[in-house]
């Protein structure tokens, strides 16, 4: 109905920008008792500066697995992720995690405020600045009266606000999301899709976002990367060429959207069926992480 | 109304039973000529005589100053071997088969042995508490360690929260439910111990007074020394609720919105 939906993007998805995240031949094994996992196979990517990317894939493939390897927080086998020139060894400063799991991610002794300004302290900032950061990160996510609560006094849905203020006050380059939005209701679900958008509009923060929902994928994303079935491989690097302005009701609507959300449909069922490119004998390796 | 009201009634819940028991003591030994269960009004008397005397400094004192540094030491080596032990897989596996041997001897057992080597006096005794009263908070302190959140402590390991701040933010505040429910354990076994250490070798302390009392037929006097004993034990574990409603209140209440949800 209105203009910006018909109008062409200002930028232009999928055109090379420089590369902030070097993902570069990745491989993770998992070895214990007796037997090997391999969980990723082979995955090589990068993503640009100020990028909204999103990976998504069949449920077992390997994406948590993936976002630990970027995070540091996971060594992996063969293959390496590089940081604006630096090779990630360990968690980077200039790096922040939103897991899933809001209610194991927030510090339950700690109010709101505390949890936003805790990774702050590490980071030997001054206590005015700190406020600050937590005052203007809070207000972003629509959080501005809940200074004092503890995060189980609120919602799913303002819990996972929470841990997304943490984020931005901590001014990351890189946002790497896990499944945020896997947990909470539909509804609370596309208000955070929108809060994501708008954030990354305003503070020009490049995203790499994890999910296993295609239709959320296509939204959020101005690239989405398919995922194979573990061992895991990218099956597809698709450019989302959805205009710039996205709203819940005409992005969703439109008939382009319903093309690329239907072919990415149809990747991931062939990715249920194909497992890091290669013909599979035997059956799924069990309990693999997702 | 309703809050004072609330209050009353809890009160009076509260008190209903201690008062009956009391009341019935005082009624049922009030003629008796029993010599070695006198009249409860007799024991309350001898209670002010005895107590509210130089052994509140003598006796109550020396006790208290014991019971508190062992149950300090206690707690202090507790968590410290607890936080050690439960990061460290190796250590833990290293160690377990000598701390299960010692935690099987009873506590009063080592009393003849730490003699011989620490003397008659304080220290003795308070190695002895010290002794008791450390395994509950090192075991429950392992366990605590051992239970920290794997996607809280990659949250904190992705914030670059390590080390010392990793510890004081993360693992200490997430073990405090465990460490803290150690702690009400061992307060109770430190009272045990600060009164068994005394009913030997020793010439003060409550377990001493009373023992003596206990010796010289002096029954009212004697009574009076356990009256005390409990009425100790009974602060202490107020004072300890307390503490642990205030340290505790976000876990009361992450469990009470966790079964709300449910």
């Amino acid at each position: 109905m209105s203009d910006p939906v018909a109008a062409p993007s200002t930028r232009q998805p999928g055109q090379p920008r420089t590369a902030l995240l070097d993902v570069d031949r990745v491989q993770k094994t998992y070895t214990g008792q007796g037997r090997t996992v391999e969980a990723v196979r082979n995955l090589t990517f990068s993503v640009g500066d100020g990028e909204l990317v999103c990976i998504v894939g069949p449920s077992g493939a390997g994406k948590t697995t993936l976002l630990k390897v970027i995070a540091g927080l996971l060594e992996p086998t063969s293959g390496t992720v590089t940081l604006d020139g630096t090779a990630v060894t360990g968690p980077p400063p200039s790096m922040a995690v939103v897991f899933q799991e809001y209610g194991r991610s927030l510090f339950p002794w700690m109010t709101v405020e505390g949890n936003v300004e805790l990774p702050l302290k590490q980071k030997k900032m001054g206590k005015e600045r700190r406020a600050e950061l937590v005052r203007d990160a809070l207000e972003a996510v629509g959080l501005a009266d809940a200074h004092s609560a503890y995060p189980w006094q609120l919602s799913g849905g303002m819990q996972q606000r929470v841990a997304i203020a943490r984020a931005v006050a901590y001014q990351p380059k890189v946002l790497l999301m896990d499944e945020p939005f896997a947990a909470v209701d539909a509804q609370t679900r596309a208000d955070l899709e929108d809060l994501i958008r708008s954030l990354w509009h305003r503070l020009g923060v490049t995203i790499l976002f994890v999910t296993h929902d295609i239709d959320e994928s296509v939204y959020l994303g101005e690239r989405v990367l398919v995922l194979s079935s573990s061992p895991t491989v990218i099956m597809e690097d698709l450019a989302i060429d959805l205009p710039d302005e996205r709203n819940q009701l005409d992005t969703r609507s439109s008939p382009r959207f319903a093309e690329l959300r239907h072919h990415v449909y149809e990747q991931i069922q062939l990715a249920k069926h194909r497992r890091g490119g290669e013909p599979v004998t035997g059956p799924a390796p069990a309990g693999s992480p997702t | 109304m309703s809050t004072v009201a609330r209050w009353a009634r809890s009160l009076f819940v509260a008190l209903a039973l201690p008062v009956v028991l009391i009341a019935l003591w005082w009624v049922l030994s009030a003629d008796s000529k029993n010599y070695y269960s006198p009249p409860l009004q007799t024991i309350v008397t001898t209670f002010g005589e005895v107590w509210f005397s130089e052994r509140l400094r003598d006796d109550v004192l020396p006790s208290v100053t014991r019971l508190v540094l062992g149950y300090t030491g206690a707690v202090v080596l507790g968590v410290g071997a607890g936080v050690l032990l439960g990061a460290n897989r190796t250590l833990r596996r290293l160690t377990e088969p000598v701390l299960e041997f010692f935690r099987a001897i009873p506590p009063p057992a080592l009393i003849p042995i730490l003699f011989l080597f620490a003397g008659i006096g304080d220290t003795a005794k308070i190695i002895v508490i010290v002794f008791g009263a450390v395994w509950p908070v090192l075991l429950n302190t392992v366990e605590g360690v051992r239970a920290v959140d794997e996607v809280l402590s990659d949250t904190s390991r992705s914030y670059g929260i390590s080390g010392w701040a990793r510890l004081r933010r993360l693992v200490l505040p997430s073990a405090s439910p465990q460490i803290i429910a150690g702690m009400r354990q061992a307060l109770s076994i430190s009272i045990i111990l600060m009164v068994i250490s005394e009913l030997f070798g020793s010439f003060n302390g409550l377990g001493f007074t009373i023992i003596q009392f206990q010796r010289s037929f002096a029954i009212p006097e004697m009574w009076s020394g356990i009256l005390l004993l409990g009425i100790l034990g009974f602060v202490l574990s107020l004072l300890f609720a307390l503490f642990e409603r205030r340290s505790l209140r976000w876990y009361h209440g992450l469990r009470r919105s966790q079964r709300g949800e449910k």
